[in-house]
């Protein structure tokens, strides 16, 4: 944004120059998707706060157990341990896809997407299987306070991750349709954004959650 | 001037002319906080209709200055202006809070009379019920109904719950009013300075039958009060855990009711949603869940535990496996080992849990 | 009513025959005459064959101007709706009495004060406010659309969906029974096992959804769209209004979306965030749903300060005085409205330091509004004001709005808030502040700004038919209620024991009566205004003397707004430019890049919709067909790579041609 002088008002003026000085007579049409960036980190900001607040109420409600089982008795750390390295290692490869972007290697592009993807995939997997393993032990989300909190707050991370797969599956198709055009690289920092978000979450999942959970 | 607005509003007003010295206090800062805002409310009134007038267009002789827009001297006034009503209104607001905390003891009856040193409040459970009120008098332990009676000029001290859902207990010509809600105690200290009969009601909605959740409080002298606690004494029924049950169904309207005895303990059980035999207390629940809670084997009390989440009557009672004794022996033997979880852990080794645990 | 447990069929969910309320005899009626006038417009648009243009024009637009507009209508027809329930109310309360159960049972009064407040603030109060931001936020900035303008489509429809499902449990079903803010436990399923919270849940999280979309537009519109030369220090006092509303909305919403979230869980799962039992927390919900709700009511109230502002100032025929402050009031009252939430529960027994802490918050928000309204004061003194029904609703909200604020700063104080709260004070009070806030201050913008969308002013007659009967309605309708809540009577009830209340409730049933009248003497305005279009019509641009850069260009504005993008030199740019005799470019046109209509907005909110329905009645299969549509209705549409298309030069320059003759003989040239 310029800051144009304040024009002396000082008849008579010239009228076609004051009126090229009101009026942009040179203007080009402006890029599509200029904003789209600034739009996208906003709603992410949005989502925070969706997070936030679901960390909220698990610092409130986490400690009522309902005389039932407590995080010592359900986390099984080693495997959410695997399951971070599963999500972290997704987000070097997605920093690997960029690489390839910015040097204009669509076939590298949708590689390392799918390599982020897979790593996604296994991560969901083991979320879902640690999801199952609960609730046969009867931990169930409907069971305390602390459960229903646990399950929300890192069921609806789980849900972010999904939704970013059937995202990348689709930009993989896009690539594959019209190459690295500016809408499709504009996704790809998109898409970024939010993986890479995700990945800070599920950092504060696994300290707040898990690790102080199995501390407490 | 407090006074003489106090009169001028005339007994109907009873939030503005109450019975109470509570309820008397929190109008008059009623009073006090309007008048300080007409401070600053009535100059700009009255500017407003003088500007809207004066600088009509058709008023060609006012002043017309369209540059006019700025004035550092005016900004100054105009925020300084709220600014220093808010500090004064601050202040009040903040010593009127700590004074007039529902929770705090009384420290006087009224304006001219301290409490005298050693006087015990008066205490009255009150259970807010879909949609009627419970009033319980421990010392003298008996309940009423949908009526509440107390003594003129001597403090009382209502602890507050409800069984069911949010209510708001309100005694206008009393005190203001404070929330009732399920599996919390909230508190309440006040005293009637005149004699009367009055209304007190439900100040938040509750259900289908919230418009007629009100009751009728009395203020009466030490004799007639005495002699009220009498007559309910030898009221026929009295409170046990099951009536309380059966009064604890939905009812709307319900005329006044006395019981001759209360069961001990009651309103603590009320508030810990362990009136009916074999639940799990919510009290011995924190103070399981203070210690990490029960592990694996926590299917052991689910039962214990459902109070209304599915609805509040369609749980008609706890696991027949489940008596009293048998949770109290539970709470005592997990808050007695130091370390119940891995206890628990052990045994849920061995144990095959549902998958789902309560259907 | 309460605890039957519903019957479940896998293809019907808990619908059923049972569920009409064929034994109701005032919504049958209602029933009968909406779908006798709503056949009829169907009918109507059908004979006329409108189908196609309001379609292609309307429906499918992404055009703000359209949109806003049609924000606009959404919120006049769930207006009428609202009070229709507000009367309802009033004439329940007014016949209430001696043992008079009135008309209404209680499962439908309770219903009908729930959908009230809730259709009032989402599906009236924001589609005003939401509708006029998006008309005039891109003609104030000199932007030729907002920034993802086929979001914005999307927005409205989202927000429309929501107000067909509300629509909807009207006659299918029930709505909540719980109050606007359904706190649990009594919202939870052990006490309303029915579908109206259900409905409430859905209704609220689509419409929700489309208004948090609605905000980052917004906000990425002013950041990135304004006119070079438009610093923020330049930005129209209702451009930073509409800033900082979309902000509120952006960081409030979300909360919002997750408290309903959570509470539905509790519904659908059986989880337990606020039920009584297994350690949930009802005072949660109501901390939370505040720290949504109360941003709310400034998101609602800012942009109308931003209206009256920029009415104030051109009424006034002067410069808006104390521009700097005025914005800096409204930054402080966008940063404070998130630490006062508690001011709405002090009656829950947090401590007093707790509870003087928010009230004193709360009072210090009065400070910058106070400021607002001394800089409106001031930008009347030395004015040349001229009364046209933009500025009467102006100086009817300056003499109404005082009161509520001062009876908001009443209640702010935690003491006498415990005598005050809940009580018809209260409902007096809000209803002051947005009433007098937000409803005179939307028929002031109605009025100020529908020649710019319409190219013809109001007729004034209808419209001071419509004020005398408003104001003077207004108070004669909530005078007795600030009365009677220092009577120490509590809202919500049904049936009252006190007959000596009675003459109070008739008279306020007697103002809302005259609100009525208000309100069909408005809608007379809108229809003769429309028959009499050419005699009102605007050649102009400018009708009223405008300061900002929408009376710049023509009325209605062409699709693309400005021909050429004004350069802005100065706070009020359209006053600098007038001023300095700055003649429009008239030769020189190019092409210009606009968006291209869509119905995927459309059809993404017509399946929310069924979803929510389907989740409402526990239709599985229904509800993942429906979810499933969306995404890939979603999907499909990033593959559709048409998004715009160019408005070729020598039309505009047709257009612009078109306006230079139209202007010719206004400016007497």
């Amino acid at each position: 944004m310029t800051t144009l002088p304040l024009t002396p008002y000082n008849p008579p003026y010239d009228a076609a120059a004051l009126t090229a000085t009101h009026y942009d007579l040179n203007e080009a049409d402006h890029p599509e998707g200029g904003s789209t960036l600034l739009g996208f980190w906003i709603y992410l900001m949005s989502d925070c706060l969706i997070f936030a607040m679901l960390f909220a109420v698990y610092g409130v409600l986490g400690g009522n157990f309902a005389a039932g089982p407590g995080p010592r008795d359900l986390f099984d750390l080693p495997l959410v341990a695997l399951n971070t390295a599963m999500l972290l290692g997704s987000s070097l490869t997605y920093g690997l896809a960029m690489i390839a972007m910015q040097r204009g290697h669509v076939r590298g592009v949708q590689g390392w997407l799918i390599a982020t993807a897979l790593f996604g995939a296994g991560f969901v997997a083991i979320e879902l299987s640690e999801f199952a393993h609960l609730i046969a032990l009867g931990a169930t989300p409907q069971r305390s306070a602390f459960l229903s909190s646990f399950f929300t707050l890192v069921g609806t991370h789980g849900l972010h991750v999904t939704f970013g797969l059937v995202w990348l599956a689709v930009l993989v198709v896009q690539l594959a349709q019209t190459g690295l055009t500016a809408a499709n690289q504009r996704r790809l920092l998109c898409l970024s954004l939010f993986w890479h978000f995700l990945d800070v979450v599920w950092v504060c999942v696994f300290s707040v959650v898990y690790l102080m959970g199995s501390l407490r | 001037m407090l006074t003489a607005a106090l009169t001028l509003s005339g007994c109907d007003w009873v939030v503005m002319n109450p019975a109470g010295d509570i309820a008397r206090q929190q109008a008059s800062l009623v009073l006090v906080s309007t008048a300080l805002m007409l401070v600053i409310i009535v100059p700009v009134m009255a500017l407003t209709v003088l500007f809207a007038w004066r600088y009509r267009a058709g008023n060609t002789a006012a002043t017309y200055d369209p540059d006019w827009h700025h004035s550092t001297r005016l900004e100054l006034v105009i925020w300084s202006a709220p600014l220093a009503i808010v500090i004064a209104l601050g202040s009040i607001t903040w010593l009127a809070t700590h004074l007039l905390d529902p929770y705090r003891p009384l420290s006087r009856i009224d304006a001219t009379h301290a409490i005298a040193p050693g006087t015990r409040p008066l205490e009255v459970q009150v259970v807010a019920l879909d949609w009627k009120w419970l009033f319980i008098y421990p010392e003298s332990h008996i309940a009423t109904v949908n009526e509440l009676v107390l003594p003129v000029g001597r403090p009382v001290r209502f602890h507050i719950t409800s069984s069911t859902v949010m209510n708001s207990f309100y005694v206008p010509a009393l005190a203001g009013q404070i929330y009732a809600m399920p599996g919390m105690e909230t508190r309440l200290n006040a005293v009637f300075n005149q004699t009367g009969s009055f209304t007190g009601l439900s100040a938040n909605f509750s259900g289908p039958g919230f418009s007629h959740m009100r009751f009728a409080a009395h203020s009466v002298d030490a004799r007639a009060f005495d002699a009220w606690v009498a007559g309910v004494r030898r009221a026929p029924g009295a409170l046990d855990r099951a009536t309380y049950r059966e009064l604890d169904q939905p009812s709307e309207a319900v005329p006044v009711r006395h019981y001759a005895q209360v069961a001990p303990d009651l309103f603590a059980a009320v508030v810990n949603l362990c009136v009916r035999p074999g639940k799990l207390c919510a009290s011995d629940m924190a103070a399981i869940d203070a210690g990490g809670g029960t592990g694996a084997a926590g299917r052991f009390n689910v039962a214990a535990l459902v109070y209304d989440k599915n609805g509040h009557e369609t749980v008609v009672s706890a696991s027949p496996r489940l008596t009293d004794a048998g949770v109290n022996h539970f709470v005592r033997s997990w808050c007695a080992d130091p370390r119940p979880w891995r206890a628990s852990v052990a045994t849920a080794a061995t144990t095959a849990l549902p998958s789902r645990p309560f259907s | 009513m309460p605890n039957s447990v519903p019957s479940w069929s896998p293809l019907l969910g808990r619908l059923s025959l049972d569920v009409l309320p064929l034994h109701e005899p005032i919504i049958l009626v209602t029933f009968a005459v909406v779908a006798l006038a709503g056949g009829a417009l169907l009918a109507a648009v059908t004979w006329f064959r409108l189908w196609g243009y309001l379609w292609s024009e309307w429906f499918t637009s992404v055009d703000h101007k359209k949109i806003g507009v049609m924000y606009m209508v959404l919120g006049l027809v769930m207006f009428l709706r609202g009070f229709a329930d507000a009367l309802l109310m009033r004439v329940q309360q007014a016949v209430g009495f001696n043992g008079n159960e009135g008309f209404l049972p209680a499962h439908h009064y309770d219903q009908v004060f729930t959908a009230h407040g809730v259709i009032m603030i989402f599906f009236v109060a924001m589609p005003f406010v939401t509708g006029l931001m998006n008309f005039v936020v891109p003609l104030q900035i000199g932007a030729r659309d907002v920034s993802f303008p086929f979001l914005n489509n999307l927005s409205f429809w989202l927000t429309a969906s929501g107000a067909a499902l509300v629509m909807v449990s009207l006659f299918v079903g029930e709505f909540a029974a719980t109050g606007w803010l359904a706190y649990p436990p009594l919202s939870g399923l052990g006490y309303s096992p029915g579908v109206g919270v259900d409905y409430y849940i859905w209704a609220l999280q689509i419409a929700g959804v489309g208004t948090t979309l609605s905000g980052i537009n917004l906000i990425v519109t002013i950041v990135k769209l304004r006119a070079p030369g438009m610093t923020m220090m330049r930005m129209p006092v209702f451009v930073w209004t509409a800033l900082c509303t979309n902000v509120l909305i952006v960081a409030s919403f979300p909360v919002l979306t997750a408290v309903l979230a959570l509470l539905s869980l509790d519904r659908y799962v059986g989880t337990d965030f606020f039920t009584n039992d297994f350690g949930g927390s009802p005072m949660m919900y109501v901390n939370l749903i505040w720290i949504w709700g109360h941003p709310e009511v400034y998101i609602l109230i800012l942009p109308i300060f931003g209206v009256f502002s920029e009415i104030t100032a051109t009424f006034s025929g002067k410069r808006l005085f104390g521009y700097a402050s005025m914005v800096y009031a409204t930054v402080v009252i966008t940063v404070l409205s998130y630490v006062v939430w508690l001011h709405h529960f002090f009656t829950m027994g947090s401590g007093a330091s707790v509870n003087s802490f928010f009230g004193i918050t709360t009072m210090v928000i009065s400070i910058p509004t106070g400021a607002k309204l001394f800089n409106w004061l001031f930008t009347m003194y030395h004015g040349r004001i001229r009364y046209e029904l933009p500025m009467m609703w102006t100086v009817a909200f300056m003499l109404t709005f005082v009161i509520g604020g001062m009876t908001g700063v009443m209640l702010a104080v935690p003491p006498a808030d415990f005598v005050l709260h809940n009580s018809l004070f209260l409902v007096a009070h809000f209803h002051n502040v947005i009433i007098g806030g937000v409803v005179f201050g939307t028929f002031a913008a109605i009025n100020y700004w529908w020649p710019k969308a319409f190219g013809f002013r109001l007729e004034p007659f209808w419209g001071k038919v419509s004020f005398w009967c408003w104001v003077p309605g207004f108070w004669l309708a909530f005078a007795p209620l600030y009365v009677m809540g220092l009577m120490g009577v509590t809202r919500r009830m049904r049936v009252f024991d006190d007959g000596s209340l009675q003459p109070y409730f008739i008279v306020a049933a007697l103002g809302a009566g005259l609100i009525a009248c208000g309100i069909g003497a408005m809608l007379v305005q809108f229809g003769v205004s429309i028959a009499r279009r050419e005699s009102l019509r605007d050649e102009t641009g400018d009708p009223w003397g405008g300061r900002t850069l929408e009376w710049a260009t023509s009325s209605p504005p062409p699709a693309y707004n400005f021909a050429f993008t004004p350069l802005v030199h100065d706070l009020d740019a359209w006053d600098d430019m007038q001023r300095k005799g700055v003649a429009r470019p008239v030769a020189g046109f190019r092409d210009i890049a606009m968006p291209l209509n869509t119905g995927t907005g459309v059809v993404l909110a017509a399946i929310s919709t069924v979803f929510g329905f389907g989740m409402i009645w526990h239709i599985w299969w229904l509800a993942g067909t429906g979810l499933t549509g969306i995404v890939v209705t979603a999907i499909v549409h990033t593959f559709n790579g048409r998004r715009t298309h160019h408005i070729a030069a020598a039309e505009v320059a047709m257009i612009e041609t078109a306006r230079t003759r139209q202007l010719a003989p206004a400016t007497g040239a």
